[in-house]
């Protein structure tokens, strides 16, 4: 009996085990890889996540898709999922596909300037401008490295 | 259905302040696009910015008494539809933000030209007005989701004014990458959480979830929602252990974009986290208390001494001021999370206060670099002779900073200090002040570098154009007068104390 539960919390609870393994290898991927490309990557599966989550969260059971018939004759026996949180969504991927169009085209920008997209390429140069005002300013206390 | 049809026919350009706050600067910035002129384009900014001011004074007249204006986006009543909700508190948030971005604008014209290339200048002010209908639309809004999608109408756009920096220094764009990355991790954080609320209320519009989380009480769900909306918001405000894009962003960014965005960005959503934790979540839940004394308050006291200490060895002044913005967000939280009447009134001085002093500030440094070409401190050192009213402008600000009595930055220590012994806790009133005192060392930096050294040899003379001084003194002598005349800024900040104080039932006055 024991074991059935545990099956059934489990089953049960499929979407929420999917949000949080994605949102997880997403944010993890946004902090562990070097490649600025793969950091948006990252970023992309970690929003995903948030999208899969507020998606499942609109289904009630045994609901079909949200459309009413074109006569309008809606029958009040039919149970509808609940259409709000996919609109949202909507809206929040079109945020998401911004963001991503965005850091893509300043990792463009980056990659004209430093000549590379390798975070660990980009720190040694940022180090030696940052050495290079040290020298010329006089030594300073904190910054990005 | 008849008075509801009414209401609709009956209603003047007068009730749509609300939605106009939003669209003008919203459509503003497509209409700049298609003019494409760059003098042109900054015209509209301008016009539309000031119109932005006018309408949130408009507002703020109406709300100031204790009211509330609720405005139905298209006439759909919540809690299916968008409603805008102003109130004492937000009206007087967008008025900082309208008013400050409405001083910069001018300031911006000489300032922008000497950072961005000329063909950059259109879609620039275009990115501004987005980046500014962003930061209302946050502040106007009564529904979560929909402060959402403002915030990333506003950060999106901020990332490419910081980027704008690159032409004078290329890592402007890594700070504005860094940015991106922290800033969208902040932003899908805090829809999580609105995803929890709406999983435990079956609601989105603020007063309805402030509503339904008192009347069902907290549940692990609506915690969980309190922690994810923490630490989004922490990361957009620059929290002390979550400000690591701050410092850069605001170093490399241009000059205008420094001034407009140190000023109301990270105020925003400071604002953003006191409606949530008050309005929505209810201050009386043990979680939330234990949040606000043993994580925010520590926090916020480590920003106020760790960040003050690293600005100290900084040898970049805009570095140091943007350190500096990491320790007065630490006193905006102290006040917050002391969860008090003269705490609350605290932060929202402080607020007010800081976004004038670091816009003066930041535009005193902008002038710096427009003249000397660059904010090293061997760059400007000995400008005081050379450009005195600028240095004038920097000093006061500097002042203000401190919080030296007259100035507006005394009027938000004094009441932090009240509110700190009100609670008897005299050992963080003494800390507020110990970490002044570390403010007086960076900015007697500033003053001795500025007034005390002997100008490097190769450095131009001469004053920094009047377009750009009187923004900057305008900022300056508002510092002044709001330490010296503490009614309007202490009344509206009082009124707007007392709302989010009264938790939901200051949300359901209707």
């Amino acid at each position: 009996m024991g074991d059935s539960a545990t099956f059934e919390f489990v089953v049960g609870h499929a979407n929420y085990w999917l949000f949080s393994v994605l949102m997880m290898t997403g944010l993890y991927v946004v902090v562990a890889r070097g490649n600025l490309v793969k950091k948006i990557v990252g970023l992309n599966m970690f929003q995903t996540s948030v999208f899969m989550l507020y998606i499942s969260m609109g289904r009630v059971d045994g609901g079909t898709a949200p459309i009413f018939p074109v006569d309008m004759e809606i029958d009040p026996a039919v149970i509808y999922s609940n259409p709000l949180p996919h609109v949202l969504i909507l809206t929040a991927i079109v945020v998401g596909i911004a963001t991503t169009a965005l850091g893509l085209s300043l990792i463009i920008r980056i990659r004209e300037e430093f000549g590379t997209i390798e975070e660990d390429d980009i720190l040694v140069a940022e180090r030696i401008l940052a050495a290079e005002d040290d020298k010329a300013h006089g030594e300073a206390m904190g910054g990005r490295t | 259905m008849a008075t509801e049809a009414a209401h609709h026919t009956a209603m003047s350009l007068a009730e749509q302040l609300p939605v106009l706050q939003v669209l003008v600067p919203f459509l503003a910035a497509p209409l700049i696009v298609f003019v494409g002129h760059r003098g042109l384009a900054w015209l509209v900014a301008f016009v539309t910015s000031a119109a932005a001011f006018v309408i949130a004074g408009l507002m703020l007249g109406q709300v100031i008494g204790g009211g509330v204006i609720y405005y139905h986006i298209g006439g759909w009543a919540p809690p299916l539809g968008i409603e805008y909700r102003v109130d004492a508190t937000n009206a007087f948030v967008l008025l900082l933000v309208s008013g400050i971005s409405t001083i910069v604008l001018p300031y911006a014209r000489q300032s922008v030209a000497s950072e961005i290339p000329l063909r950059h200048h259109a879609l620039f002010y275009a990115c501004y007005m987005l980046c500014l209908t962003g930061l209302l639309g946050v502040v106007v809004t009564g529904d979560a989701f929909n402060v959402f999608v403002f915030l990333e109408i506003s950060s999106l756009s901020t990332y490419v004014l910081v980027a704008q920096g690159s032409h004078r220094d290329k890592r402007a764009l890594t700070a504005a990458y860094d940015y991106l990355i922290m800033g969208t991790i902040g932003a899908t954080f805090f829809v999580i959480g609105l995803g929890m609320l709406y999983m435990a209320t079956g609601t989105l519009n603020m007063a309805d979830l402030a509503a339904r989380i008192a009347s069902q009480g907290a549940n692990r769900t609506v915690i969980a929602a309190f922690g994810f909306i923490v630490v989004g918001m922490g990361l957009k405000a620059a929290l002390y252990p979550l400000h690591l894009w701050l410092p850069n962003a605001y170093t490399y960014a241009p000059s205008a974009v420094t001034s407009f965005l140190a000023a109301t960005a990270t105020k925003v959503a400071i604002y953003v986290l006191m409606r949530f934790m008050f309005s929505v979540f209810q201050p009386a839940f043990l979680f939330e208390g234990n949040t606000l004394e043993f994580l925010i308050m520590p926090l916020a006291v480590m920003a106020m001494f760790a960040a003050s200490v690293i600005a100290i060895f900084q040898t970049d002044l805009k570095r140091l001021l943007a350190y500096s913005s990491i320790a007065q967000i630490g006193y905006m939280l102290l006040g917050i999370g002391m969860l008090s009447q003269t705490g609350l009134t605290a932060a929202i001085v402080h607020l007010f206060n800081h976004g004038i002093t670091k816009a003066a500030l930041f535009m005193g440094v902008g002038a710096l670099v427009f003249r000397t070409g660059g904010s090293f401190f061997d760059r400007v050192q000995g400008m005081g002779k050379t450009m005195p009213w600028t240095s004038g402008a920097i000093v006061i600000g500097g002042l203000s900073l401190i919080g030296v009595p007259g100035t507006a930055g005394f009027v938000s220590k004094w009441y932090l200090v009240q509110g700190a012994l009100e609670k008897g806790w005299w050992p963080v009133a003494v800390l507020i002040v110990v970490s002044s005192l570390l403010a007086v060392i960076y900015v007697w930096q500033i003053i001795e570098a500025l007034y005390l050294q002997a100008p490097a040899k190769d450095i131009p003379a001469g004053e920094a154009p009047a377009t750009m001084l009187i923004p900057m003194w305008i900022m300056a002598l508002a510092c002044i007068y709001f330490g010296l005349a503490t009614d309007i800024t202490l009344g509206a900040a009082q009124a707007a104390a007392q709302g989010l104080l009264a938790g939901s039932s200051g949300m359901l006055s209707h």
